[in-house]
């Protein structure tokens, strides 16, 4: 089954254990500069944002029908089916498609390395796959972050809105943007306030792309005889021209 | 022939140390390039991840080299001969810009040693894993197309007929090659229709890639015609320009119907009159490359000239670079919230690889027979001797 997180924003409270967690996990550094930064980079894979007294966590959205793995010319990118979205670095040439696609902007870059890659939170796949939750999930001290199956996380998720809702924006968000997600997000304001993209498709990304992609096998046999077809005639044309020229002379 | 050598000295050696100024600064933005990586070298960040190594570099470069296909199919397939004798310098123009385009693709890369990982890594769902096949397979069959004039010069006869033997399916590929990979230029932006500002997105984008690709590829023709005929004394003669004009404003009112008719549609021709940085662009963009060389086409005396056909040429060239550029930085910079200029690093890399281009023609053109492709004698090596016989008998 395919795992998720839910993030519930009404129960964080800005403590940042979740991005120390996810630091150490990634061995990347953490410190007071850092968890002031506000937002995502290749040193920085998850953020709490803060409005006023409202937060909400920045992470990669782990797409079911991930943008980035389509888009990808060598295949870098591939939704496991466990649910985290993992990027092999072996791959990566660094033409950067993914950043310029990911309808959440989540890839980063290393821009000051030599020799940089792409960066991003990957749902802790190792974790995942060997049956732990993630390390922000387990590092969230209030269940602001949940980890489980995305099924399950959905059924709760709906209660709690059905429940208070006077509480929640009426809105889980993953559900089903961009064909759906594997992180599911609820908040007290509308997303919009964090900057998500309003509004944003519905439908998996790929497909825009793929629908022109998969007519070009057609089109090129098209394309072949309609152009060989254009030739033969004319070149006949200029043959048979050429023919009566001689003729006369 | 020394009278007009000695006249030109002086401007040779302006343009000679203006190349060696250009090409210095480009190796010396290089070093930054490879040695301290994107950040230190470009103006892009996390926010804006493509700039102008993408949006000049690359689609320009592409849509600039659009000439070699467009007239390989009129004298090929088309049988139009009369434009023979400018295919060899437009095919070498597009050759050079694959090229050029491959090496642009090196300084952008963040790891340009992997250029080749879509040969065996492959991703078939990718609009850029198409794009990079196409730019790979359309070189190659560039440097077939223009090998004859190396072999020629080197009287090399039995290669030269091997690929005399193979010209017209190697022309058919090319086209679809190019058709697939102009398009296709468009088609990577589909996947941002969030991103993308509507003045650009729309479904349509690959066939207003290919369409402005035919319209460049005309007004190409016609800029080299005349930029040969200054510098080396060759030309084609003003009917045959005539004729690419008249063909140029023909595909340029086509695009413009379509563009006008699909942002009528989509509700986004309002946005034109709303005013701010984005329209401000988008008018400075159909004004340059659609409006004005067709007000200009359509006034008998200017597309008889040669002199309005030029300016006509240029007007769509510079109009169409906007274009490009619209999609790939103008219209991205509200979605990513940020403004992007390119470094000068980025600038110099440019403007180094563009010298670098102009060299190498202005060498091809001093050393190969490429604007001896007319002799009357000779029959068009489209047939073969045996087939004329044929005809003959």
């Amino acid at each position: 089954m395919s795992k998720a997180i839910l993030f519930d924003a009404t129960l964080c409270i800005n403590c940042k254990q979740c991005e120390l967690a996810c630091a150490e996990r990634n061995k990347l550094p953490y410190d007071e500069t850092i968890a002031a930064e506000q937002k995502q980079s290749a040193h920085k894979l998850t953020v709490v944002q803060a409005k006023g007294d409202k937060y909400m966590r920045r992470l990669c959205m782990n797409c079911l029908d991930p943008t980035c793995a389509s888009v990808c010319p060598v295949g870098a990118f591939r939704k496991t089916a466990e649910g985290p979205v993992v990027y092999d670095e072996s791959r990566c040439m660094g033409c950067r498609y993914c950043m310029v696609a990911c309808p959440f902007s989540v890839p980063k870059y290393e821009w000051d390395k030599a020799l940089p890659l792409v960066r991003k939170c990957d749902m802790c796949a190792d974790r995942v796959l060997a049956g732990q939750p993630t390390a922000c999930a387990e590092a969230c001290p209030t269940g602001a972050t949940q980890f489980g199956e995305r099924e399950e996380l959905i059924a709760e998720a709906t209660h709690r809105i059905r429940d208070n809702p006077e509480q929640y924006f009426k809105h889980i968000y993953g559900l089903d943007e961009v064909g759906g997600t594997s992180v599911l997000l609820l908040s007290s304001v509308p997303f919009t306030t964090f900057g998500f993209h309003n509004p944003i498709q519905h439908d998996p990304l790929p497909m825009l792309t793929y629908r022109v992609l998969s007519r070009i096998p057609d089109l090129v046999a098209l394309g072949a005889v309609l152009l060989g077809g254009i030739w033969w005639i004319t070149s006949r044309r200029a043959e048979v021209a050429a023919a009566e020229e001689e003729e006369k002379a | 022939m020394t009278m007009p050598t000695r006249i030109q000295l002086p401007k040779l050696t302006f343009w000679k140390a203006l190349f060696v100024v250009v090409i210095l600064l480009g190796l010396y933005a290089t070093v930054i390039r490879f040695a301290r990586g994107l950040g230190a070298s470009t103006n892009l960040s996390d926010d804006f991840p493509w700039g102008l190594w993408v949006g000049f570099d690359v689609l320009c470069g592409v849509m600039l080299a659009a000439g070699g296909f467009t007239l390989t199919a009129c004298v090929y397939i088309f049988n139009l001969q009369r434009f023979r004798p400018i295919v060899r310098p437009t095919v070498l123009t597009a050759f050079l810009g694959y090229a050029l385009v491959v090496v642009a693709l090196l300084f952008d890369l963040g790891r340009s040693y992997r250029i080749w990982h879509p040969l065996v890594m492959w991703n078939p769902r990718s609009v850029m894993f198409e794009v990079a096949w196409c730019v790979m397979l359309y070189t190659t069959v560039l440097s077939l197309e223009f090998a004859p004039v190396v072999f020629e010069r080197l009287r090399l006869e039995k290669p030269r007929k091997i690929l005399r033997a193979i010209s017209i399916p190697l022309v058919i590929g090319g086209v679809l090659l190019s058709t697939l990979h102009q398009s296709s230029l468009g088609s990577l932006y589909l996947i941002v229709p969030d991103k993308l500002h509507p003045l650009w997105y729309t479904p349509l984008l690959p066939v207003f890639f290919f369409l402005s690709a035919i319209a460049i590829g005309l007004a190409m023709t016609i800029f080299e015609s005349s930029m040969t005929s200054k510098h080396f004394g060759k030309q084609l003669e003003l009917p045959l320009l005539r004729d690419l004009g008249r063909a140029l404003v023909v595909v340029l009112l086509v695009y413009t119907v379509l563009r006008l008719q699909n942002l009528y549609h989509r509700g986004a021709l309002k946005l034109v009159l709303q005013g701010g940085y984005e329209t401000r662009l988008f008018l400075l963009e159909v004004l340059l490359g659609l409006l004005a060389p067709i007000v200009l086409l359509l006034i008998p005396r200017a597309r008889r000239s040669a002199g309005g056909l030029y300016l006509a040429a240029v007007l769509t060239i510079l109009g169409f670079i906007t274009n490009r550029l619209n999609v790939s930085i103008t219209g991205m910079e509200v979605s990513a919230g940020v403004r992007y200029l390119p470094k000068w690093t980025e600038l110099a890399v440019t403007a180094a690889i563009v010298a670098a281009g102009f060299a190498v023609f202005g060498l091809a053109a001093k050393y190969l027979p490429i604007f001896d492709d007319h002799k009357p004698a000779a029959p068009p090596p489209v047939f073969a001797e045996a087939e004329l016989e044929h005809v003959r008998s």
